[in-house]
């Protein structure tokens, strides 16, 4: 495409128009960076447009920024994000409740408070709750926002300190200088030329990282959500339990996921993954979680696509060859953790190393034993792909 | 190597519930979904044929699946009336039921689904249906869909009044439940299905005062024009609604001059008295149950809006799953002729008919609703609620505003001087990310009042053409569901439930930083205990 030829070039290119991709570009537009973020179809169209919402990732090196920087970021985007601090776990049982207790305790070695809920309070606190509870956590950090408005808010933002966004943009390939460094991406709107570039492209990032030779291990799996017609609303949108995370919006519907997921080869699927009948467990779930909504109607359902390590934990890394790639997956926890994960990929690109957080644990080499089988041995494959 | 074992905090290996098994599934007892039915039946297949109606009347007070714009009598409140009025408004349901056919009337189907690359656990095609109080799973070898049409909304001032209600809506309660409140009423219009569905009312007794036309000459044949005007319809083009005039339910239509292109014009506005508008700007396929389930489908002109690709025999892209009648295609021949969609169901049943193309589009349906859209909606002080459920008005959606809830209308940010531009890229604005920013069609009626507003607007704002517009999506359940009976279609089982997990259940995602092992091994990996996903 002639016309598109000339797209300047940018320092640095990000491939991926999801929560993740998007705060990198907001990092560093506003530290003055010249950005471009490609997206292949819409900003937000994949996991980071269908999820939860959740912000309270107590076991992520990332939690302590997280924390720091959610209850800001209104203002810092200048756009709604629905941000809502404080979040509630619900138990059924004694044994639900002390398998709990581990983010209680993980929150509270990083500086973070919560407190126990009898049943009563908890009722008190969860007008929708039943009978069944016999106690949960309040946390005192965490929340949850409005996923689609953030991502928006991120591009928007990104936007206004000078970064570029590009929709409808496939990527091809990479160009490479004779030393292995990458100095341009190749689109089918024609080749943007980079000085450093960020794959941060969810279940297609292993693909992309395989056009330069590194191998990211990772399998696609599908889950679902369901969501009500809007009810009044609760003291705390964000109430967890009974297998379930979700939120209750801002205008009142009931946004909750949960239950198994369904592996899947990413690139056999052509647009978003369609739902199943699941929908009616997670409805049954969402009942017992809330029976005083039991009579409340499913407006909709959906699915989506997260991608997962072996681990399931984030890769943030900038392998040293080619030496000016920062690859980036969330690892299915992306949404809440953006704005810090945004930073951190950031700091990479710009520092080569993160300056607010031992990432250590999000390195590539924690694979270098990994089996060839390894999904085939975990289960979540029957064999390789073709 | 040992064998394998699938993940089993994975749906791999769990089984859907079904409750019944069919041959045939046929959804709708229009004249394509009988026809389908009975050819099903001759060609010896089992048959369940499934239509929702006589629907509840407190779903009907929610305009679903139609706008209904409270145009019902009481006597929709009489359950048992209205299942004997249905059966009598077509002989061909007393035909089936001899035939053999297990007919189930008051029963919607919310639901379809089939196997796919991203969907590995279903047997075959499957749909949810909901009888009121039960929902419940039924595989199905063949699946017919012949769900019929909807109308098209357009928000100008008062339309969310009672009295403002769809021209399909109308017909329905006219023909199928003789319950039309209906006495005198004005058409907005003027389409084959328009003036059809008009000739018809007049006929069940109804009054046509008028049919307004923005554009300057009708969409639908001069025969049938001619017909109602002779009727004693005042014919009035080049005009555009106004507003609805009354206090809760509609006493009068305003209406005033608009020009070619539908901007408003000089000239005396006129009131025209009446106790109904009929929308009958578009007759719009039902494709929701086909669009939910991940049908292919495409903008055809000839074929009356977004319709699924189909190939002779009826069938979808999605093995399995036919389309027949009105939510296949709607064009004036067809709608003139009801053996049109009765051969297309006797096709997707499996009969050997050859099959008919509909002829070349006999107006440029695009153009037409941007004309109406742009004379009704945009050109007015765009104060009324296009999307109703959600309150959103056309400004709104335009300029992509958060819900006045966040209280950011207030807020000196450079929000306010965000719009529909600044969310494109190489391609034409998609409702659907839309609806994600504004909520233009997040609502209960699942954007069925809206959506073909919505993408009016989009192209208006943008140039575009409005069949470039990308079309926004539908979502099972396509009737509102409460959780309890959702939940009553499914038995969590044992194994589900020892397994059911917030997210994946994975021990390594949740271990704090300060217990993670340097190095990550398949066979070394932590498991065996409980984790609380979160």
């Amino acid at each position: 495409m002639s016309s598109d030829d000339a797209i300047r070039g940018a320092s640095v290119v990000i491939i991926g128009g999801g929560a993740t991709g998007l705060s990198a570009g907001w990092w560093l537009a506003r530290q003055g960076v010249d950005v471009i973020v490609l997206d292949s179809g819409i900003v937000g169209w994949g996991a980071s447009g269908r999820n939860g919402g959740g912000c309270s990732h107590h076991f992520s090196p990332l939690f302590v920024e997280e924390q720091r920087l959610w209850p800001q970021m209104d203002a810092l985007l200048g756009y709604p994000t629905e941000f809502q601090p404080k979040r509630i776990r619900l138990a059924f049982d004694e044994h639900q409740l002390t398998l709990y207790g581990q983010a209680v305790r993980n929150a509270e070695r990083q500086g973070f408070g919560s407190r126990l809920l009898d049943a009563r309070q908890a009722k008190e606190l969860v007008p929708l709750a039943g009978d069944e509870v016999v106690g949960g956590y309040f946390y005192d950090f965490g929340g949850h926002a409005n996923p689609h408005r953030t991502v928006q808010a991120y591009a928007w933002a990104m936007e206004d300190h000078g970064g570029r966004l590009m929709q409808h943009t496939r990527v091809e390939g990479f160009r490479r200088a004779a030393d292995g460094r990458v100095t341009g991406v190749v689109t089918d709107r024609g080749e943007i030329g980079c000085d450093a570039a960020v794959i941060a492209a969810g279940p297609a990032t292993g693909r992309l990282a395989a056009l330069l030779g590194l191998d990211v291990p990772m399998v696609a799996a599908r889950a679902e959500m369901v969501v009500t017609e809007p009810l009044p609303l609760m003291p705390l949108g964000g109430v967890d339990g009974n297998g379930l995370y979700g939120r209750q919006t801002m205008r009142g519907n009931l946004a909750y996921g949960g239950g198994p997921h369904e592996w899947i080869e990413f690139g056999d699927l052509v647009g978003p993954p369609p739902a199943t009948p699941l929908m009616t467990h997670i409805a049954g779930r969402l009942a017992r979680l809330f029976p005083r909504a039991a009579h409340a109607r499913i407006i909709r359902s959906w699915a989506g696509v997260i991608e997962n390590t072996p681990d399931g934990r984030p890769i943030i890394d900038k392998p040293a060859e080619p030496g000016n790639v920062v690859l980036a997956t969330l690892s299915s926890i992306g949404f809440g953790l953006s704005p810090a994960s945004g930073h951190a990929i950031a700091e990479l690109v710009t520092d080569g190393a993160c300056s607010f957080a031992d990432i250590s644990s999000f390195a590539l080499s924690r694979f270098r034993a990994l089996e060839s089988d390894w999904a085939a041995i975990q289960g979540w494959r029957a064999a390789a792909p073709a | 190597m040992a064998a394998y074992t699938p993940d089993p905090k994975s749906i791999a290996g769990t089984t859907l519930n079904l409750h019944e098994r069919v041959e045939v599934l046929v959804i709708g007892a229009g004249p394509a979904g009988l026809a389908a039915a009975m050819e099903a039946a001759r060609l010896g297949r089992s048959v369940v044929l499934v239509d929702e109606n006589p629907i509840a009347p407190e779903t009907m007070g929610e305009n679903l699946p139609l706008h209904f714009g409270g145009g019902m009598t009481q006597a929709v409140r009489n359950r048992n009336a209205m299942l004997e009025a249905v059966v009598a408004s077509a002989p061909e349901i007393a035909e089936a039921f001899e035939a053999g056919i297990d007919i189930r009337l008051g029963t919607a189907c919310w639901g379809l689904y089939a196997p796919s690359p991203a969907v590995g656990w279903l047997p075959g095609p499957v749909a949810g249906l909901v009888d009121g109080e039960r929902t419940w799973m039924v595989g199905a070898e063949r699946i017919i869909v012949a769900t019929g049409r909807r109308d098209m909304g357009l928000a100008f001032t008062g339309w969310e009044k009672d009295g403002v209600m769809g021209l399909t809506a109308a017909l329905r309660l006219a023909q199928r439940y003789a319950a039309l409140r209906t006495r005198r009423a004005v058409v907005l219009g003027s389409t084959a299905e328009t003036l059809q569905g008009a000739l018809a009312l007049r006929a069940a007794g109804v009054e046509i005062a008028a049919l307004i036309e923005t554009n300057a000459t009708s969409a639908g044949p001069e025969a049938l024009l001619a017909e109602l005007e002779r009727g004693g319809t005042q014919l009035l083009f080049g005009q555009a609604p106004k507003r609805a005039e009354g206090a809760d339910a509609i006493e009068a239509l305003a209406v005033g001059p608009v020009s070619a292109d539908g901007a408003p014009i000089a000239g005396a506005e006129m009131t025209i008295a009446c106790d109904t508008v009929l929308l009958g700007i578009g007759a719009v396929p039902v494709i929701e149950l086909l669009d939910a389930l991940g049908c292919r489908t495409v903008f055809d002109t000839a074929r009356g809006g977004v319709v699924p690709v189909l190939d002779p025999a009826q069938q979808t892209t999605i093995a399995g799953v036919c389309a027949a009648g009105d939510c296949a295609g709607i064009w004036a021949e067809k709608t003139l002729d009801t053996e049109v969609a009765r051969a297309e169901g006797r096709r997707a049943a499996g009969g050997a008919e050859a099959a008919v193309s509909p002829p070349a589009a006999s107006y440029d349906l695009g153009a037409y609703r941007l004309n109406w859209v742009r004379a009704a909606v945009l050109e007015t002080d765009g104060t009324a609620h296009v999307c109703q459920c959600e309150e959103v008005t056309a400004r709104e959606i335009l300029e992509v505003r958060p819900p006045r809830y966040l209280g950011w209308e207030s807020r000196p940010s450079r929000r306010n001087s965000r719009d529909i531009r600044s969310l494109l890229g190489a391609a034409p604005p998609n409702p659907d990310q839309v609806k994600r920013l504004t909520r233009a069609g997040m609502g209960v009626c699942q954007g069925r009042r809206c959506r073909e507003q919505v993408t009016a607007l989009l192209a208006l704002a943008t140039g575009e053409e409005y069949g470039s517009i990308p079309a926004a999506t539908y979502r099972a359940p396509v009737r509102p569901l409460p959780l309890m009976v959702a939940a009553a279609a499914s038995e969590e089982s044992p194994a589900m439930a020892q397994h059911w997990d917030t997210w994946f259940g994975m021990p390594s995602q949740y271990l704090p930083p300060w217990d993670l092992p340097e190095t990550y091994t398949a066979a070394s990996r932590p498991k065996g205990h409980e984790v609380a996903s979160e």
